[in-house]
């Protein structure tokens, strides 16, 4: 038998590209600042803001408009890069990755409810919501079966095959929230997603996004300014002027 | 992501249907004109190709092309014939004589003088009759749209006559000609016959058709007979291609299509690169969602390159046919014989459609690319 050291060494896997650590806040930004044009036509949106989002908690980031909530929104799902400052999403400093590595990990972890629902008016909505799984390359039928399923759940059994323009405003942002959640990301990000709904159809969608997309593993964000869903968040971070000037547990 | 992009294509059906509009009018356009284009230089050397028994062509130094030819004198047949390596070399006459039928129709006609004893050069394409009854007296042969002008309407018969130069011609036979450059009809008769129809000058022989003796190559044989005669020998293809370029460089045709097509190339260019950007407006905060989303942005222009090439093969497919439908209709009225769509000009338009819908939607292209996804959450 051969002695230990003869033994071919116990080598852990290789850690995964983008592996997310077992870390308590899902986002992490500490003095970031983001600044737009330059020389005279500069103009400084985000001025220094730290920002926490716990895993298992809908954060809400509410201001006025303008006060760089959308900006903000904007760094911490990668789709701009800050001017200084430091970002952690997921347990990955967001700053340290090239251009693919960050669509790779947005592609992979991250989930999108945009305000104007932004779904594709040729896609019916078990396609639309499917996007995130072909965009990863999953075979167009395993990926529609998916989202249908979410679908189901998301109370749109009726309207798999409906396209966009045949569906409501709430049916649409269900099927943008569906697509959100249809590849399983660890933080979603929603832009005013009630902002285009009358109120019992806002209500609707948000106790759906509370009832499906809060889970211990994810965090979500939603920035709005409309009062009626403070009432879903667990915290409720105020912005004004390119700054976090308070945040509060509901 | 290649279900999505042509998802998003078929599903603006007014954009879609407008770009496959655009460059099927444009691939017809191009192939058409093209094809007429070449059919109609083709038919400048329609007498050559129409000679069937002799590959050199011997004529003056100066004779650039078919229709002008200078006329040699009856000694350089002999010489032609003293040259080694040719195995026969006999008189080709070509005039333009007025022929007249019996009720007064008169018309310009090219009249082709083959060698008396051989009867090299005569057509071979016969409808009606045998070249054979040449020989006979007063005998010429006619090409069917002659003898559809000079009688209208009356079914194929021999034994007509008609009247060249106060003399009387008696049609023999009626044969298949190739459609030639200026549409006149083409009698064939003996070489003594075809220059009393013409008139007489000093010299009549337009050219002396000869043949490579077995072992003598084509080019070798050219080139002795030039050297050795001072006259001007060619293959029949050569000298088919270089009346073509007499015509290429004498006129306006080259002009005239390739404005043509040239203008199909921009319109079909500007239309579809028009359309293509409008969609691609129009569909750009959808994009910038596919790239909040995650979508590189290699994949989105593989997703647009791939709309683009849909639309130029549905487009090229539906054009291509339109042109082919075009000359397969044609093809039996006499006076549009020869025009037909050749597959180096298929393939050509091919290739020229597909470069134009690529760089139709380069434009869109850029446009997404630089694309901020951070756009989507702008409202």
């Amino acid at each position: 038998m051969p002695s230990v050291l003869e033994m071919p060494a116990i080598v852990a896997p290789a850690r995964p590209a983008f592996a997310t650590e077992r870390v308590s806040m899902a986002v992490s930004v500490r003095n970031v600042t983001k600044e737009f044009g330059t020389g005279d036509n500069r103009a400084r949106v985000l001025r220094g803001v730290d920002f926490d989002v716990n895993f298992g908690e809908m954060t809400l980031l509410v201001g006025p408009s303008g006060c760089g909530k959308t900006t903000l929104l904007s760094v911490i799902a990668g789709l701009l890069d800050p001017t200084s400052g430091g970002l952690s999403v997921l347990g990955e400093n967001l700053n340290e990755l090239s251009g693919s590595e960050s669509i790779l990990f947005r592609r992979k972890n991250l989930g999108f409810v945009f305000q104007q629902y932004n779904l594709l008016p040729a896609l019916n909505a078990a396609e639309n919501a499917a996007i995130p799984l072909l965009a990863a390359g999953v075979p167009r039928k395993r990926a529609v079966e998916q989202a249908s399923s979410i679908l189901v759940d998301l109370g749109l059994e009726q309207r798999l095959h409906a396209l966009p323009n045949q569906l409501s405003g709430g049916q649409q942002q269900r099927v943008a929230l569906a697509r959100a959640l249809v590849h399983e990301p660890r933080l979603i990000v929603c832009d005013e997603p009630t902002s285009a709904l009358d109120h019992e159809t806002g209500q609707a969608v948000m106790e759906l996004l509370t009832k499906s997309a809060v889970r211990p593993d994810r965090a979500v964000i939603v920035v709005t300014h409309d009062s009626r869903v403070f009432d879903f968040a667990d915290r409720i971070a105020h912005m004004d002027d390119g700054r976090i000037a308070k945040t509060e547990r509901n | 992501m290649n279900f999505v992009a042509l998802q998003m294509l078929w599903g603006d059906r007014a954009k879609y249907f407008g770009l496959i509009f655009a460059v099927a009018f444009s691939t017809f356009l191009m192939s058409h004109q093209s094809s007429i284009f070449a059919g109609v230089l083709n038919r400048t050397r329609s007498q050559i190709i129409d000679v069937p028994d002799a590959n050199l062509w011997v004529m003056d130094p100066k004779t650039e092309y078919f229709d002008e030819v200078k006329a040699l004198t009856d000694n350089d047949l002999y010489r032609v014939r003293g040259v080694q390596g040719i195995e026969w070399a006999e008189p080709l006459f070509k005039g333009q004589p007025r022929a007249k039928s019996f009720d007064g129709t008169f018309r310009v006609v090219i009249m082709m003088g083959v060698d008396d004893a051989t009867l090299v050069g005569a057509p071979r394409t016969m409808v009606l009759g045998s070249i054979d009854d040449l020989r006979k007296p007063d005998a010429i042969i006619i090409d069917r749209p002659g003898y559809e002008f000079f009688f209208p309407h009356e079914p194929y018969a021999l034994g007509k006559t008609l009247e060249l130069n106060d003399r009387r011609a008696t049609i023999v036979g009626i044969y298949n000609s190739s459609a030639p450059f200026t549409n006149l009809p083409v009698f064939y008769s003996r070489y003594s016959q075809a220059i009393n129809f013409v008139g007489r000058e000093r010299n009549l022989m337009s050219f002396v058709l000869a043949k490579a003796a077995p072992g003598v190559s084509d080019a070798e044989a050219s080139r002795r007979i030039e050297a050795a005669t001072g006259l001007r020998a060619e293959t029949s293809s050569e000298f088919g291609w270089q009346t073509i370029w007499y015509y290429m460089h004498h006129t306006g045709i080259p002009l005239n299509f390739g404005i043509t097509i040239a203008i199909a190339l921009i319109v079909g260019t500007i239309v579809a690169g028009q359309t293509f950007y409008i969609f691609t407006l129009e569909n750009l905060k959808q994009f910038g969602a596919l790239k909040a989303i995650g979508v590189t942005n290699w994949r989105i222009a593989g997703m647009i390159l791939l709309q683009a090439v849909t639309v130029g093969v549905m487009g090229f497919s539906i054009g291509i046919g339109m042109t082919a439908a075009f000359f397969e209709s044609t093809k039996n009225i006499l006076d549009l014989r020869g025009f037909t769509l050749l597959w180096q000009i298929a393939a050509g338009t091919g290739v020229t459609v597909l470069t134009i819908v690529i760089l139709a939607s380069l434009v869109s292209m850029r446009r997404v690319l630089v694309l901020e996804p951070a756009i989507v959450f702008r409202g």
